[in-house]
């Protein structure tokens, strides 16, 4: 066997190409298996999945600090529970990216379907196109900023966390919310019941620039937003609304 | 849930593959709905013929010597091709309510599919792969088609309750989603004379927008009055001899979406349907929007 001299070699490479993974030629299963046995600490903190072609639950349970690159559009649940990683979706994503996150980044460069970060507990959420109807549903401390409109029935019993829209927001938009705080740029269609605007103090101006910061947007600013958050009335049974139930 | 993949093709080169690349789509979407599935193509025949596809239980008994006793019938040659339990009958557009007629009097058990000038239609219970290979979709062509793969919520699984549904001539619609109303609608409806032939909420939904058609309305005002008159989930996909509408209702929540070229204009329960189009990759992708309707004519 020819030995290699040493101190001429290079040293020894750390592998820094990213881990490439096509879904054409492999399944959905072995990739998001591969994403699940990662041991803490890895060197292997570069990801790219080609070929999604819109497929289900793509690098859904992501659990550790890596980068993840989808090129292509994927199809119900991608980024789903995410922890830490930063999933970069180089298309649009379907119904329910990001449900249910709890903390790290997934940025959808396209447009996002229905309920994009759904009951979402923690982490940021961008999505750089459109997200249509109930964006944001049931958010439970998920921060979401689109770049584009979103659709209707957006933040519908949010509970806490930020939702940032650049855009117009649709029908009903923070029906029966609680106490997450919706800002938006554009116009809303109408406010759902107990949504109301309120008053844009500093500390909110504050949420915006970091959240838009961290997003990386830099061609608006957070005085052009409107603030929107619970009117409170619904929180308690109350015998006056009884003939509502 | 269910599947529903549509084409319609504005590029003539196209219409060679419309049953191949409708074919694909719509087995992508087996896992939304695998209990019986359909497809209706439109592809223009000769000038002045008309089409009836016909489905049989029995096909070797039922259309055995039907070509003959038809056009003794109806005094007028017809033909037709077998392909499985269905059988596309080529009679003139003249004749075709007449030819209609005559094979429900000769073959009570076979029940026409759809008839019209372009449309044919074949569905059956099972896998959309065995549903496609049994009826060699894959080889058609046409202008427009839409498929559909079922879940059944509402009626039974049969080859009746499977989609697309058919109520006028060169009319199909096919539905992801479920009807409330449909049973006061459909007792309207026959108080006003319409047939129905199940059990089924989307055949409602067929027939409603018959009944608008025939009524003086377009397919697009007919979509309008359906989002003030049915109550539930919809997102439907119709077809007519020149045209291609999408309408959803006003939750949107039965998924949806669109992609264009100078090509095309496809429809997908899924992107994973549109993902292998030709040119998808620069098509515009879109999600239909709730309560507006889409529609495209040729």
């Amino acid at each position: 066997m020819h030995a290699t001299n040493l101190a001429t070699a290079p040293a020894s490479k750390v592998n820094y190409e990213p881990k490439v993974f096509d879904l054409s030629k492999i399944t959905l299963r072995e990739f998001n298996q591969a994403l699940h046995s990662i041991q803490d600490g890895t060197n292997a903190t570069s990801w790219e999945v080609i070929n999604p072609k819109g497929s289900h639950a793509v690098a859904a349970g992501a659990e550790h600090p890596i980068s993840i690159d989808v090129k292509g559009s994927v199809g119900y649940y991608c980024g789903g529970m995410n922890q830490k990683s930063t999933i970069t979706v180089h298309g649009s994503a379907g119904p329910g990216v990001g449900e249910n996150m709890m903390s790290g980044t997934i940025v959808v460069k396209g447009d996002a379907s229905q309920y994009a970060g759904a009951t979402g507990r923690g982490g940021l959420l961008v999505i750089e196109g459109n997200a249509s109807s109930r964006c944001g549903i049931s958010m439970k401390g998920i921060n979401i900023v689109v770049r584009g409109n979103i659709g209707h029935m957006s933040a519908f019993m949010a509970q806490s966390g930020n939702l940032v829209v650049l855009g117009d927001a649709g029908d009903a938009f923070g029906d029966s919310i609680y106490e997450a705080r919706l800002f938006v740029r554009g116009k809303v269609k109408s406010l759902g019941a107990d949504c109301i605007e309120k008053e844009m103090r500093p500390e909110h101006i504050e949420i915006l620039k970091d959240l838009l910061a961290k997003a990386g947007i830099t061609d608006v600013k957070p005085e052009e937003f409107k603030r929107y958050g619970s009117a409170r009335t619904l929180y308690n049974f109350n015998i006056d609304n009884a003939d509502a139930y | 849930m269910c599947g529903i993949v549509g084409l319609f093709l504005k590029d003539k080169k196209l219409e060679p593959q419309l049953g191949a690349l409708l074919s694909e789509m719509l087995v992508t979407m087996t896992d939304r709905g695998p209990d019986s599935a359909g497809i209706a193509i439109y592809g223009n025949g000769a000038k002045g013929h008309g089409k009836i596809t016909i489905q049989s239980p029995n096909p070797e008994a039922d259309f055995q010597g039907l070509d003959a006793e038809l056009s003794k019938k109806i005094g007028t040659k017809v033909s037709s091709i077998v392909k499985s339990t269905h059988a596309v009958f080529d009679v003139p557009v003249a004749k075709l309510e007449e030819a209609r007629a005559a094979i429900a009097e000769l073959r009570p058990n076979a029940r026409v599919m759809g008839s019209g000038e372009a449309i044919e239609i074949y569905k059956e219970v099972g896998l959309p792969a065995e549903v496609v290979k049994r009826f060699d979709v894959t080889k058609m062509s046409g202008s427009h088609g839409i498929g559909h793969t079922r879940m059944a919520t509402e009626s039974a699984v049969t080859t009746l309750g499977a989609h697309p549904f058919s109520t006028g001539p060169d009319q199909c619609l096919v539905h992801n989603g479920s009807l409330s109303n449909h049973n006061n609608l459909r007792r309207e409806m026959i108080r006003d004379g319409m047939r129905f032939e199940t059990e089924n909420d989307t055949e409602v939904a067929a027939a409603y927008l018959s009944s608008k058609i025939a009524h003086g309305q377009n397919l697009g005002e007919a979509l309008e009055s359906s989002l003030n008159d049915l109550d539930g989930f919809f997102t439907f996909v119709v077809g007519t001899k020149n045209g291609f509408g999408v309408v959803r209702d006003p939750i949107a929540c039965k998924p949806a979406v669109m992609a264009e070229t100078d090509q095309y204009v496809a429809f997908g329960s899924e992107y994973r349907a549109l993902a292998n189009l030709p040119g998808i990759e620069n098509a515009r992708v879109w999600e239909p929007e709730p309560s507006t309707v889409y529609f495209w004519e040729h």
